[in-house]
């Protein structure tokens, strides 16, 4: 045993973090596995060469303190989120060695989610579970993995199956997942279970090193203060009781197979960044929007219908363009209470002043899709205001005499034009051209860059020209 | 310049990723779902990783690493995915991680409904998890905010090594409006303190834990002192037309947008009325709020809670002059004509 327990060059020579006046002992009881297994992890490094590239997580539990003693990169973290934070920093520095180093309550207990799906993830990180069948920090309470019949100081007359259910075999559960490519349970009992263990830690170190593998090795320790054992009978129990429920050996292993997973990320340049992101200049054409420089403009419009009709697109479009003209522009969704009464609408704001609330209450222009949007919004609308709806599908006209009213048959025409979805350009066309609130130049142009489907842009453009024409033929 | 049309859950993403941030670590929540779609589509197009985590104490553990490692890092949740949160922001505050998290705050408590509401006043802008901490808050109003503060809010919490969060409503995240994009940032600052898995980097320790108590109390005092100049420094608040206003409103998210529009109507009607809106919460903007206590005869606060902003402006005015409070709760928002009323009962009743 003597040449593992040499310090090794991955330890501190003084560990100057501890507090007190001793700086060259570990915080670990005579006995107690921690130690041994810090030992077996800090030699391997040592002999792989990668001290510096590596990353030590201190969960909560015994060991958290390992960075008194490793010297390496050092993160502490909260209670069984250790693999957690190794998914942040691995991909962070896919080059990096990251060690998620956890006891039985921090892994099996408060931190099952993230081990459960680090794993299933298959980060490419190393994972040290030091089953321990106990809490040791907290004072010997009980583990997930206390065995029946073991008295803890939360199971005071030993666990029972009917009260705690029965200790939870981690190792099993990862070797079912898909992604880990090596799990494997060893023990620090005798000197040579100890040396299979080296191996062990060896390989999976090894695997992150090479593959950027995720592995993950459960250590039956020992720890005899809270089993108020000597160091030696705490081993032993380890070797017969321990391992006897938790059998040890490999649990899976394709690591012949595995071919290593690449984590490297695209190298993007920030010349090419705006492109990346999808963020494009809409363009402006001076020329033709100035006739609209001077206009006065304070729309709030309220456009509703059921979902499917596009009435949400018919006031993206809408506020697109008004952006096109300079204008000011708001568009907000109908969400939250706004949702009830089974109507989706949306609420637009067009205006040559910035845009306070983007709220429509009382709409200047309502464009009703529907019977029920019609009879929910008619009377918001404010007096002298406009009512436009489609009347190829709404049986009744609005009773308001105090507001313009357009009827369309936005629907009949978009079904000529071989496509129903098309009736909410259709109004377009049809209120640009009423209210002359934009070049129709401009907005037929701009219905490419517009619209995401870009196989209907002649169909929408041609639903623009028919509304604007139907309203030529009603000014006639 | 850029202008595109956009939602202010979308823009936040853009605007963090011209900030340098490359690492989106999140779980969805309506009405904050945009932002891992956008997230989920831009970060890797970027040179970034995105990731839906298992929950949100994952993703902010996730954000955690990240932050430790050197990475300018994003997260975003709403109110119940917050509370999820707060243990994992303790821990960033204690380790004195930068890392940014957006909430678009829903209606509560429990899983309330996916209406706007600001009722996560309390639990962001006061620390929220365990400890002597805060985190700066950054309160946006506009899809173009969403984009800037998304970029501010990154540069805040690299210089002062702190959890920054932006915290909005529904409203401001589901709504469009165009933005113009800057362009991005040369490069994010080196970062001497984190973990890189070099030899350099190879004495860096991340913790929260001292164990000694004249250690942690020194810790304390330094988180402190940082919070004493992020609140000389950093507090950042709007007036709309308040110079000689009589009347302040106070609010701030979308309830400063219809509160804009409420004081062009009443000033309209010849009532002396401006706006002030805290742009950060923490810092509190408690000297734009002193100087215009001292001409104003009354405030009035408008929140969409039970009233938790209103808590701080009281414990800055001291009873100096009135504070009122008009809010709605459970996604409502209170409409312009309430808001104008309100103002006309308590003209009378001053
Ligand atoms: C959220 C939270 N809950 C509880 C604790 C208290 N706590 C600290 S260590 C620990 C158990 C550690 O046991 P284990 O993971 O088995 O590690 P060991 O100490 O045995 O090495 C507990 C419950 C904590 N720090 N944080």
């Amino acid at each position: 045993m003597n040449t593992i327990l040499k310090k090794s060059d991955s330890f501190y020579d003084v560990y100057e973090r501890r507090p007190g006046a001793d700086k060259l002992t570990t915080t670990y009881c005579p006995g107690c596995g921690h130690g041994v297994l810090h030992k077996l992890i800090a030699e391997a490094l040592d002999d792989f060469g990668v001290r510096e590239k590596t990353i030590f997580i201190s969960p909560v539990g015994c060991s958290v303190f390992a960075y008194y003693y490793f010297h390496t990169g050092n993160v502490q973290v909260a209670h069984g989120r250790a693999p957690a934070v190794a998914t942040g920093i691995k991909r962070a520095h896919p080059h990096s060695v990251v060690i998620s180093y956890q006891g039985d309550g921090d892994l099996a207990a408060i931190g099952t989610a993230e081990i459960m799906h680090a794993a299933n993830r298959g980060e490419g990180i190393t994972v040290f579970f030091v089953n321990n069948a106990i809490y040791g920090m907290t004072g010997g309470q009980m583990a997930p993995t206390t065995l029946i019949g073991q008295k803890t100081m939360t199971s005071p007359r030993g666990r029972t199956v009917n009260n705690e259910g029965f200790p939870i075999c981690m190792s099993e559960i990862i070797a079912t997942l898909k992604a880990p490519v090596f799990v494997e349970r060893v023990m620090i009992g005798d000197t040579k279970s100890t040396m299979h263990a080296r191996q062990t830690v060896r390989k999976a170190l090894k695997l992150q090193i090479e593959k950027n593998a995720f592995t993950f090795i459960e250590v039956l320790a020992a720890c005899p203060s809270n089993m108020k054992m000597t160091p030696s009978r705490s081993r032993q129990w380890v070797k017969e009781v321990l391992a006897d429920y938790f059998p040890l050996g490999v649990k899976k292993d394709v690591s012949g197979e595995f071919e290593r997973k690449d984590l490297s990320r695209m190298v993007v340049k920030n010349s090419e960044l705006h492109d990346a992101l999808n963020i494009e200049t809409a363009k402006v054409d001076s020329e033709k929007i100035a006739p609209y420089r001077e206009k006065i403009i304070n729309e709030e419009i309220k456009i509703a219908g059921f979902g499917g009709q596009g009435v949400l697109s018919l006031g993206t479009v809408l506020s697109e363009m008004s952006m096109r003209h300079n204008y000011e522009v708001s568009w907000l969704p109908s969400y939250g209470p706004e949702m009830r009464g089974g109507t989706a609408n949306c609420s637009v704001k067009i205006s040559k002043k910035k845009i306070g609330s983007p709220l429509v209450a009382n709409p200047t222009i309502l464009i009703a899709m529907n019977r029920p949007s019609l009879d929910k919004f008619e009377h918001d609308v404010i007096s002298g205001g406009l009512i436009i709806y489609d009347d190829s599908l709404i049986d009744r006209k609005p009773t308001r005499d105090d507001v313009d009213v357009i009827a369309i048959p936005a629907t009949k025409i978009a079904d000529e034009l071989g496509n129903t979805k098309a009736a909410n350009m259709i109004i377009v066309g049809a209120l640009i051209e009423y209210k002359n609130l934009m070049s129709q130049e401009v907005v037929l142009e701009s219905l490419g860059d517009v619209l995401k489907r870009k196989n209907l842009v002649e169909l929408n453009q041609k639903a623009i020209l028919r509304g604007a024409e139907f309203i030529k033929n009603l000014k006639k | 310049m850029a202008k595109q049309f956009l939602k202010g859950n979308e823009a936040v993403v853009k605007g963090a990723i011209l900030a340098g941030c490359r690492a989106y670590y999140g779980y969805p929540i309506t009405p904050a779902s945009e932002i891992a779609h956008a997230a989920a589509m831009y970060m890797p197009l970027t040179g970034g990783t995105f990731v839906q985590a298992e929950s949100e104490v994952a993703a902010i553990n996730m954000v955690y690493g990240a932050a430790s490692a050197g990475e300018r890092v994003l997260t975003a949740s709403s109110g119940p995915g917050i509370s999820l949160k707060q243990e994992g922001v303790s821990y960033c505050a204690g380790s004195e991680l930068p890392c940014v998290i957006v909430d678009i705050v829903r209606g509560g408590p429990g899983l309330g409904n996916i209406a706007p509401e600001q009722s996560d006043y309390n639990q962001v802008v006061k620390g929220g998890g365990h400890g002597n901490y805060k985190v700066i808050v950054l309160a946006p109003n506009s899809v173009q905010e969403m984009c800037d503060f998304g970029m501010l809010a990154f540069d805040l919490a690299d210089k002062y090594r702190t959890p920054v969060y932006v915290l909005t409503d529904g409203f401001i995240g589901q709504m469009m409006e165009p933005v113009e994009f800057p362009e991005p940032i040369e490069k994010i600052p080196e970062k001497s303190w984190v973990v890189k898995g070099t030899d350099e980097t190879s004495d860096n320790l991340i913790t929260s834990i001292e164990l000694d108590p004249d250690d942690l109390e020194r810790h304390n005092q330094k988180l402190q002192q940082k919070y004493a100049i992020i609140e000389e420094q950093e507090q950042r608040a709007e007036e709309y037309r308040t110079d000689d206003a009589e009347i302040i409103l106070i609010g701030y998210g979308i309830v400063s947008r219809i509160l804009q529009t409420v004081v062009d109507k009443l000033r309209e009607e010849g009532v002396k009325v401006g706006m002030l809106r805290p742009i950060t919460l923490f810092p509190f903007p408690t000297k734009s709020m002193t100087k215009l206590a001292k001409s104003a005869k009354f405030f009035l606060t408008v929140e969409m809670s039970n009233g938790q902003l209103v808590d701080d402006i009281r414990l800055i005015i001291e009873g100096k002059i009135p504070v009122y409070l008009y809010n709605r709760m459970g996604g409502n928002v209170p409409s312009i004509k309430e808001i104008h009323d309100e103002v006309m009962k308590l003209m009378r009743l001053s």
